[in-house]
């Protein structure tokens, strides 16, 4: 019963956190990766010794290249990332970096995305997400339609909604802030990232609403008169520690991914760990107490 | 009980057997399941070529696009790459209009450049004598290279106006004809004039595809070749000849190259994630849910046997973002044990016996299971049609996957194995089925 008695102290943190989210992505945005603007990135590692930054400017200084960033990766390659590249660009490039052979390095990656393919991909990415939205929430309608009382099976749905929202504003807050301050930038897996979020969410969410469906249920056939805030209450209580422990070793997991599973995939398990954490929360703090608002609110109008 | 306990015998047993295929499969250098492994983590190339459709009628970018398909394999497959992919692919319907691309995928080849530049050229239709192999025997025949049989002609494709199918009306066999322009009729005129009962072979892309002989010197302009053809191979041969150069303009619009060395470090990297994982989820259910715990860690090891084996036959493509996705799933592989065994302990709490505790706790968590397992199928489903790559595609597979066999593994096969092993009530009973922190 904590959770629901104080549920409005947890709005506020949610709120606090969703607001913060917010204003981090107005004032920085995302840092988008080739992947969406378009563009080109190169990883480079050479296998005697590594020119310096500056060397590395002087050697590209003959490309009309327009601005263009070198940042050191490990301790003998550069990741540079400049406009789209056609593939006499990229080979004269290739040549300039090692001084025509002088320099032996080794080309690790090398990826060119017109801008065309990029603004696709981004409004692929944006329409899949809607899409996800919008099937869970007709899913969960359908699921949920013999519940009606005391809150209408639409209104779990949209509740959901509200509880996703925020599960993908936590994580696209926080990279923004990392897009900004470490350069972290957002690509296709990102977007991955959010949908498996999204999923793993509604999961979360599902299991203490259907908890709440069964206990009306219970409630009703017994005829006992429990309050909707008490049956809720009840609910997250029985599923608080099931919502913890999937969690936690779904949580294990990507940590352990964060950490050994490699550079390709080390921000895509920090997405879903922050997404998987704030989904945790919404799930328990937010959903259902959001239920019991709703109802709440259903009294106070007259003739309801 | 004995039955019970022979169902769950004869489950592991299968189990065993699917793993031992995996292992088995995958150390055998012939087994044809090895698991199929992503641009990503075997190294390669991936070139996204744009079409450019705008001189075509709606009705004919299907049949070009194929044409162009067909013509780009034939060189991709001059590369000598394993396995490349060729495809067509429609895209742009967010920009307004229609776009059609082509996807070239080389495993192996980090030499863009030398791809590009192989796909990119023109295909070269030459017509070469062959030369006088009268003293030769057949052994020595063989020992020499196709190009030093023939000697080549000023006549290319740069003289043929268009090919077309022909039925002879006596054999019904079909043949081709050729159509020159008037300065290519001259010069195959002058070229049959030359080498009567020679044969004279024609090219494409350094590769004969067809050698009629010369019965006489041919002047206006047309050719017929004749020979024993099915009517699809003279459609293919009129194809190829009309449309030798690229049947659409393309460009190349994305480029993508990892190195060998990038894709190992990923691929072995993945790997060790995945045992470590594993290990730990083994350790936490063992030391929270004791014996049910157990039996999720079997539960989970034949999920893993499972997908892996499925990643095999399928074969689905995997990529770092797959072999991601896969160990994600192994902590949501055991949702639904977790679901099941807390309420398995509730009902005992609530002084239910062992067995009608466990019977509850799997009957009443499967709506909960049943929902939430559906949710994460439609994201997969929408993931997989929306994606805008393969990497995506293959998380989504492997996501999807992973999501219906955890519900087959966790529930069917846990029940099955927990069953065969339920204890008495009693201490022991009770102590080995409640939780670390419930008293």
């Amino acid at each position: 019963m904590f959770i629901v008695t104080n549920r409005k102290f947890f709005y506020a943190i949610s709120g606090l956190i969703m607001l913060g989210s917010i204003v981090a992505l107005s004032i920085w945005g995302l840092n988008l990766s080739v992947d969406f603007k378009g563009g080109s990135i190169f990883e480079v590692a050479y296998l005697g010794d590594k020119p310096s930054v500056d060397e590395i400017h002087a050697r590209l200084k003959s490309f009309d290249l327009g601005e263009y960033s070198v940042r050191e990766t490990g301790e003998s390659g550069y990741i540079l990332r400049m406009r789209t590249l056609d593939e006499k660009e990229h080979t004269s490039i290739l040549n300039s970096l090692s001084l025509n052979g002088k320099e032996k390095l080794e080309e690790k990656r090398f990826n060119s995305v017109g801008p065309l393919l990029g603004k696709e991909a981004a409004g692929k990415s944006l329409i899949s997400i809607i899409l996800v939205i919008v099937a869970i929430v007709i899913f969960i309608t359908f699921v949920f339609r013999k519940v009606s009382e005391p809150v209408a099976s639409w209104k779990y749905g949209l509740i959901t909604i509200f509880a996703l929202l925020h599960d993908v504003l936590v994580p696209a807050g926080v990279f923004a802030v990392l897009g900004h301050f470490v350069g972290v930038q957002v690509d296709t897996l990102f977007v991955t990232a959010l949908l498996v979020i999204l999923g793993f969410s509604v999961h979360d969410t599902i299991v203490v609403f259907d908890r709440v469906r069964e206990n009306l249920r219970i409630n009703h056939e017994y005829r006992e008169k429990k309050p909707f805030d008490v049956v809720v209450g009840e609910s997250i209580n029985q599923t608080f520690v099931r919502s913890i422990n999937t969690s936690l070793t779904t949580i294990l997991a990507l940590v352990i991914l964060y950490f050994i599973g490699g550079e390709v995939t080390r921000y895509f398990s920090l997405a879903l760990i922050i997404g998987i954490i704030a989904g945790t929360y919404s799930s328990i703090f937010l959903g259902s107490p959001l239920l019991v608002t709703v109802e709440k609110w259903q009294h106070k109008k007259p003739g309801v | 009980m004995f039955k019970k306990r022979l169902l769950a015998m004869v489950l592991l047993l299968i189990a065993i057997a699917i793993g031992y295929f995996v292992y088995n499969s995958e150390t055998n250098p012939d087994s044809r399941f090895h698991f199929k492994l992503g641009l990503d983590l075997s190294g390669g190339t991936h070139l996204v070529y744009r079409a450019d459709t705008n001189e075509l009628q709606a009705g004919d970018i299907a049949g070009a696009m194929e044409a162009l398909r067909d013509v780009i394999e034939r060189r991709v497959n001059l590369f000598g790459v394993a396995e490349p992919i060729v495809q067509v692919e429609e895209g742009g319907i967010f920009g307004g209009s229609r776009e059609e691309r082509l996807i070239v995928e080389l495993p192996g080849v980090t030499d863009v450049n030398e791809a590009v530049k192989k796909i990119g050229e023109t295909p070269l239709l030459e017509f070469k004598i062959g030369k006088d192999t009268t003293g030769l025997t057949p052994e020595q025949l063989k020992a020499t290279n196709v190009n030093d049989l023939f000697i080549s002609t000023r006549l290319t494709g740069r003289y043929l106006d268009s090919a077309e199918v022909l039925f002879d009306q006596n054999t019904r066999q079909p043949k081709v004809l050729l159509n020159f322009s008037s300065e290519g009729a001259d010069i195959f005129a002058e070229i049959t004039k030359a080498n009567v009962g020679k044969i004279l072979a024609i090219f494409l892309d350094g590769v004969p595809i067809s050698s009629p002989v010369i019965r006489q010197e041919i002047t206006g302009g047309k050719a017929e070749i004749t020979g024993t053809f099915t009517p699809n191979e003279v459609k293919l041969l009129v194809r190829d000849l009309n449309y030798g150069a690229l049947p659409v303009p393309i460009e190349l619009v994305s480029t993508q190259t990892i190195g060998p060395s990038l894709g190992e470090v990923a691929l072995h990297a993945g790997i060790k994630a995945g045992v470590i994982a594993y290990i730990v989820i083994a350790l936490f259910l063992l030391i929270w849910y004791r014996l049910p715990g157990l039996v999720a860690i079997i539960a989970l090891a034949i999920y893993v046997a499972l997908n892996l084996a499925l990643f095999k036959l399928i074969p689905v493509t995997l990529t770092a973002a797959g072999i991601a996705g896969f160990i994600l799933s192994l902590g949501m592989a055991v949702d639904a044990n977790i679901l099941i065994f807390e309420r398995l302990k509730e009902e005992l709490r609530r002084g239910k016996n062992l067995d009608e505790a466990a019977s509850l706790g799997f009957s009443r968590a499967w709506l909960s299971i049943r929902d939430s397992n559906l949710s994460s199928i439609i994201t997969a489903i929408i993931l997989f049609w929306f994606a805008s790559n393969s990497v995506i595609k293959g998380f989504a597979l492997v996501f999807g996957l992973g999501v219906l066999t955890s519900m087959l593994t966790a529930i069917t096969i846990s029940r099955s194995l927990l069953r065969a092993i339920l204890l008495r009530d009693g201490k022991v009973g009770h102590f080995l089925f409640s939780s670390g922190v419930s008293k």
